[in-house]
């Protein structure tokens, strides 16, 4: 996971709790049963695993937790798979294409993100969406190859095209 | 539920099908990525769902290995075409509106300079 | 019909074998191997459904798992290869 970020190490808290949840939602999904037992043994490991782990998971301070945080990741969420849909109907018909309609070449975007984990969120979602693929990410620049450049774009029109909306449903629960 | 789920599943592994068609036919490694990745993670998800509408009680395990497959499949493509890129393999490239011979003569040049 | 989605995902298993085996680069045979790990985590869950036992979507998981950290290893192989290569 720590492709994504190159020299924002501040000094931040530990994610403690959040990642004592997560462990534990996890661990609730695994065993699938609510026998008092499980949950006991449960919530020992837990602590364990993120007493551990926390240290190195300052990647999930980037996420900011309010009153529509569920709300947002679910609006994102469907948006997401729409575009998934999409992108593959897309491909699809560029793959079964006898000469395959491709342009394909790099081209750089500008990103808006503060966080860490904005910007792998965002990356995951240009990798999933129509024709693109995330190369290599720096500060607020992003290399994307794309299989069909449209011709004559600069930078704002190519951030346009692929990343804006994706930025606005994120702002939603990612800083 | 039965019937909706195993045609779900149809159509996850159409899509597989097609990625796997797409790694086949596409000139280079990046595009290849693209296809490869993209085609086969739709098609995991829709596998994923058939089977959760098939055996409903599943739906937890399958759920991590969904959100688990969601979320490493993109980051590892990513990882290795970021690795390809600085070990200086040149992206295949196309210009536009070009026929016949010449256009098949810049292909093998692209291809004997990607390799 | 589960049978016929079985016979449609042997053969792309086929055709990935094809670029891991023939493939042009060294980087085909990679992205061939990232693909076909996938195939076979869609693989093992298929027969989590065809023997009607829930143990195998456990091995389906762990199998993702291990191949993610495969791949993210061998990337960072190539990259590191490159870099020493730079400094001399």
């Amino acid at each position: 996971m720590y492709l994504y970020f190159g020299k924002q190490m501040k000094k931040r808290s530990s994610p403690y709790a959040l990642t004592f949840v997560i462990n534990f939602l996890l661990w609730l999904l695994l065993t699938a049963t609510f026998a008092i037992d499980e949950l006991i043994s449960g919530v020992i490991i837990s602590i364990i695993v993120s007493l551990i782990t926390a240290p190195k998971m300052k990647i999930l301070n980037g996420l900011n937790i309010h009153f529509g945080f569920l709300f947002g990741l679910l609006k994102y969420l469907a948006y997401f798979f729409y575009a998934l849909i999409k992108a593959n109907f897309d491909l699809a018909k560029r793959v079964l294409s006898l000469d395959m309609k491709i342009h394909p070449g790099m081209v750089e975007i500008k990103t808006t993100m503060q966080s860490d984990l904005g910007k792998l969120f965002l990356a995951n979602s240009i990798t999933l969406t129509p024709g693109t693929l995330t190369v290599d990410v720096y500060d607020n620049r992003m290399l994307v190859h794309w299989i069909d450049v449209p011709e004559h774009l600069d930078i704002e029109a190519t951030t346009k095209a692929i990343v804006s909306k994706f930025e606005d449903y994120l702002k939603e629960f990612v800083k | 539920m039965q019937l909706a789920g195993e045609i779900i599943l149809l159509i996850g592994a159409i899509f597989i099908f097609l990625g796997a068609l797409g790694l086949l036919r596409m000139p280079d490694v990046y595009n290849r990525i693209q296809v490869g990745t993209k085609a086969v993670t739709l098609g995991v998800i829709g596998v994923i769902v058939g089977v959760a509408l098939i055996h409903p009680l599943w739906w937890s395990k399958l759920f991590v290995i969904l959100g688990f497959i969601l979320l490493t499949s993109p980051v590892s493509s990513s990882a290795i075409t970021k690795a390809f890129y600085r070990s200086g393999i040149k992206p295949w490239t196309k210009a536009r509106k070009m026929k016949g011979k010449k256009k098949k003569a810049q292909k093998e040049e692209n291809k004997e300079t990607s390799s | 019909m589960i049978i016929s989605a079985m016979t449609l995902i042997a053969i792309a298993a086929l055709f990935t074998l094809y670029r891991l085996l023939f493939g042009p680069t060294n980087a085909d045979r990679i992205v061939s191997a990232d693909a076909l790990a996938l195939i076979t985590t869609v693989v093992l869950i298929f027969m989590a459904l065809v023997f009607d036992s829930i143990l195998y979507l456990d091995i389906a998981l762990v199998y993702s798992i291990l191949s993610f950290v495969g791949i993210i290893a061998l990337a960072r192989v190539i990259e590191a290869k490159v870099h020493n290569k730079g400094e001399k």
